[in-house]
């Protein structure tokens, strides 16, 4: 086991490393003079010569890329051209709004997913499973910003229960913080819960064919213990795989959620960055994003070894 | 009365061609301590006879007929509540499949304390010791290490024992066991046939064996019945069916043995099974048998009395050796 | 089995697929929805007229006989902005998929045909691709060339490289292990014989069912785009650039946020029902 998460940290840390040395030399690709790219249009010379000087912009690129990453290391990730703050600073405000949006989104694609697709298992043919069938193509059809501006349309603008956008951190008032995150939790969970759906629905009709879960069956369980216990524990391998690759989705989907409800999370950073061509802010949240999904990517791989006797005993890989 | 009494079991799936029988206006018993096999081709109702005891088939598609008593008690109109106490407790079954039939997501011994905790009503620490006498009763050696161990540690004859301590494990009055040895090595079949012989001896426990390996039945078993195509076509004590079989059809099952073989070549026999969609009025084994006559074309044998405790459903029965 | 075999026993296969696919209803539902989007997209916008003609004596009208769907806050109707639409949408799906299939097959085949020394450099490098999720590297792009068609297409054909990747090398190493293609290889077939007789046919039903689940995730990802203002740009009509403008105007004219919308749904619920049913029949082995 131990070497197992070993070998999955080395090849984390290989392709987090091509990941940065990609984003290098994007923003190298663009045209003009880096220093003045990561500066901004307006940039007064001596900033744009402190800045070269900062990241030894005028060094030769294996050197500049060395102390691109040893500034990053030490939490240098330089300053937005808007407004001249640390991006660091900025990334520590926005992120944790994201991730609270992201969990919450999380909890209701799990809970609502993985119930619906037990169900529809089940359930096969009966009413139920055409319900949850029919949720599940929907749900991967609609895009989220067209659930969103739905669920403004009926939820603020018609019947005026919640309300359409705005932010207050959960520190300085929770009830209100939910209030306004419960759409878009919702709206961004939907999506996640049809694909969940889907796949814990063909995991669990696997599983309930097995010759276990009849082993099971013939001991004298309960089926709740029959299909809660034997299946689903065999299924959960399908769903953790699954949450794993949803998750560039999920971080697609938060930036798109967080731009229709104005929430100032880090997909809204993200968005503006790009649209005021602001670099070092657009640089940052790149190489962040990366470094988050290969980080949980590994921590998905590591559960679902741990879900699985054969690889969490042997030490091997499963592929 | 005998423990087991099946009375006119017929058992049919609905599918999307229609109706399929499985099992025809079967009637047998078992006694305590007996082995009793059911022999036939794959496909001609034996499984689906010992898992109508247990109610084991797909609730819903099977329509079932007949009646199953244990102890004088109907099971197949038993509330299901009721038979998941039978269940795993007064019948259990060891399944065909070793390398599928355990969970691999359960360590060995979670899943024999398992089914001992929810019908012995023990304590984690209770069904863990007896569990592991369990183990040792059926030929495991280094108990205690194979307790912690996953299903996909252990070989295909060691998660048959596996499986096979999980059957005995509440001291059940009737075991099923389908086809046990059918996936296992030659070598590893004797071993397990013992520790059913030995599971009997010691505990009494009465076994229906389903096999299609006539050398299985007549190594181990008291009793038989043979089937074909959804009908027990001959039904007789082991040494008597083998010194005088009377249909047709369990002679062709002899011939096809390969200690039977004569000159080196196996005797196949010739034809194929009619579709259980159709129920003809005719012997359902006319099509392939060597002694065929009119009648056979025209109306069903009857299993019918041939000698004491010899039943058979042919018109031409062989003659007495 | 010979050659002209292989070929007859395809042919017949494809009308077996054929006559179990029309059976299926569903599958039949998706297989209209999406000839009704590629028509809309292909002969829409010769009938609706220009979707730039602004009527300023009727901006967000309610849909009437003159407007079909209304009009948005120029007075431009809202039907020929979604004929032309779904032209872009058409677009952003045809040409990202074909991009990906025509860099993946060929890496794909070198990387299967010379494991020994590509394979696990090509592995690798789709590993890092995986690591890049769809936005972050279309906002990447974005950033670069500008928010653009171009940029939308370069950044959802990039997402799918993976896929067609791991399929086409899954093939090639699956096809070599096949009796009459090493027969072939024994005969002194050549690489390329061996890559257009058997291994390219053999990719082609799991890469349209590829191609199923990829065009309707650009169709999504492409209207995301632009509604982020990251793709196309006003005053090109995009299903995307629609409903930005129908964000503004959600309490007066709710209709222009329906409609694309649903157009999108409907488009994207087509290829899922048609990809799910290509894909029981063409891949009995994924039971859905």
């Amino acid at each position: 086991m131990l070497w197992f998460i070993l070998r999955r940290c080395g090849s984390a840390v290989i392709v987090m490393f091509l990941g940065s040395v990609l984003i290098f030399l994007g923003i190298r690709a663009l045209p003009g003079d880096p220093a003045t790219v990561m500066a901004g249009q307006e940039a007064s010379p001596e900033v744009v010569e402190a800045i070269r000087q900062e990241f030894g912009l005028d060094k030769p690129l294996p050197a500049q890329y060395v102390d691109y990453i040893g500034q990053t290391l030490t939490g240098n990730l330089g300053r937005s051209t808007q407004d001249q703050l640390p991006v660091i600073d900025i990334i520590a405000e926005r992120l944790p709004v994201t991730l609270e949006l992201s969990a919450l989104a999380m909890l209701v694609a799990i809970v609502i997913g993985v119930g619906a697709g037990i169900v529809a298992a089940v359930r096969r043919g009966k009413v139920a499973d055409y319900v949850a069938t029919g949720f599940g193509l929907a749900g991967l059809s609609v895009p989220h910003f067209w659930l969103g501006l739905l669920a403004i349309l009926l939820f603020a603008v018609t019947w005026r229960v919640l309300p359409a956008s705005g932010y207050v951190p959960f520190t300085q008032d929770p009830a209100q913080n939910l209030q306004r995150m419960i759409l878009p939790a919702l709206v961004l969970g939907t999506g996640f819960a049809a694909i969940l759906m889907r796949q814990t629905r063909s995991a669990m009709l696997g599983a309930l064919s097995a010759d276990y879960v009849r082993t099971a069956r013939s001991k004298g369980l309960s089926e709740a213990k029959v299909v809660g216990a034997h299946a689903l524990r065999n299924s959960l391998t399908t769903v953790v795989t699954v949450l794993g690759l949803q998750l560039g989705a999920l971080i697609s989907g938060a930036v798109v959620t967080e731009q229709i409800f104005v929430i100032p999370g880090f997909g809204k950073l993200t968005v503006d960055a790009v649209l005021t061509r602001n670099y070092p802010v657009i640089q940052a949240v790149v190489l962040i994003t990366v470094i988050g999904y290969v980080v949980v990517n590994l921590l998905v791989d590591i559960a679902y070894a741990f879900l699985n006797p054969r690889i969490r005993l042997s030490g091997g890989s499963h592929d | 009365m005998s423990l087991l009494e099946i009375t006119d079991l017929t058992v049919g799936f609905d599918t999307e061609d229609g109706l399929v029988q499985a099992v025809r206006d079967i009637s047998l018993t078992l006694d305590e301590g007996e082995i009793l096999a059911l022999c036939g081709e794959s496909g001609c109702g034996k499984s689906v006879t010992a898992m109508s005891v247990p109610r084991l088939l797909p609730p819903d598609t099977t329509r079932l007929s007949g009646s199953v008593k244990l102890d004088g008690r109907e099971l197949t109109t038993l509330p299901e509540p009721d038979m998941r106490h039978v269940r795993g407790k007064d019948v259990s079954v060891v399944f065909q499949e070793p390398m599928t039939s355990l969970n691999p997501s359960f360590s060995v011994g979670y899943q024999i304390t398992e089914v001992l905790r929810r019908h012995e009503g023990l304590s984690r620490r209770a069904a863990g010791d007896r569990a592991l006498e369990l183990l040792e009763l059926v030929g495991i050696p280094a108990a205690a290490r194979r307790m912690k161990e996953y299903p996909h540690q252990l070989s295909g004859g060691m998660r048959q024992r596996v499986m096979i301590a999980i059957a005995v494990a509440c001291s059940p009055r009737v075991l099923i066991a389908d086809e046990p040895t059918t996936a296992l090595d030659v070598t590893i079949q004797a071993g397990v046939l013992d520790v059913f012989r030995d599971l009997r001896d010691r505990l009494g426990t009465a076994i229906i064996l389903i096999t299609h390996d006539l050398g299985v039945v007549a190594d181990i078993a008291d009793r038989a019945v043979v089937m074909y195509a959804g009908r027990a076509v001959e039904q007789a004590t082991v040494t008597e069916l083998f010194a005088n079989p009377r249909h047709p059809y369990t002679l062709g099952l002899m011939k096809a043995l390969p200690t039977a073989a004569v000159g080196g070549r196996l005797a196949e026999i010739p034809g194929m099974v009619p579709s259980p969609l159709s129920d003809p009025d005719e012997c359902a084994f006319h099509d392939r048998c060597p002694r065929v006559q009119v009648d056979c074309r025209v109306s069903r044998p009857p299993l019918v009395r041939q000698a004491e405790g010899h039943l058979a459903a042919c018109f031409h029965p062989g003659g007495q050796s | 089995m010979t050659e002209q075999a292989v070929t007859a026993g395809r042919a017949a296969r494809r009308r077996r697929l054929w006559r179990r696919f029309r059976r299926r209803p569903m599958p039949m539902a998706g297989l209209v929805l999406v000839v009704g989007f590629v028509l809309l997209a292909l002969a829409g916008p010769l009938v609706t007229g220009d979707p730039a003609a602004q009527d300023y004596l009727a901006t967000l009208a309610p849909p009437s006989p003159a407007h079909l769907m209304g009009t948005d806050d120029l007075g431009r109707d809202a039907f020929a902005r979604i004929a032309h639409g779904a032209q872009v949408s058409l677009q952003a799906g045809v040409l990202s998929t074909l991009l990906a299939m025509a860099v993946g097959i060929p890496i794909g085949l070198v990387a299967g045909f010379y494991r020994r020394w590509l394979d696990p450099i090509v592995m690798r490098l789709v590993d890092v691709t995986l690591a890049f999720p769809f936005l972050v590297f279309a906002v990447g792009l974005a950033a670069i060339i500008g928010p653009s068609l171009k940029g939308v297409v370069l950044a959802l054909g990039f997402s799918q490289l993976p896929a067609v990747i791991r399929i086409t090398r899954g093939e090639v190493l699956a096809v070599r292990e096949m009796d009459y293609v090493a027969a072939a290889v024994a005969d002194g077939a050549g690489d390329g014989h061996i890559i257009f007789r058997y291994v390219l046919p053999n990719c082609a039903s799991p890469l349209i069912v590829q191609a199923t689940v990829a065009i309707p995730a650009a169709i999504i990802g492409e209207s995301t785009l632009s509604f982020l203002g990251l793709g196309v740009q006003p005053p090109t009509a995009s299903w995307g650039v629609m409903l930005t403008t129908a964000q503004q105007y959600l309490s007066d004219a709710p209709w222009l946020a329906i409609w694309p919308g649903l157009m999108i749904a409907l488009a994207t619920l087509g290829f899922n029902l048609l990809g799910d049913g290509l894909r029981d029949v063409l891949d009995p082995r994924s039971g859905r």
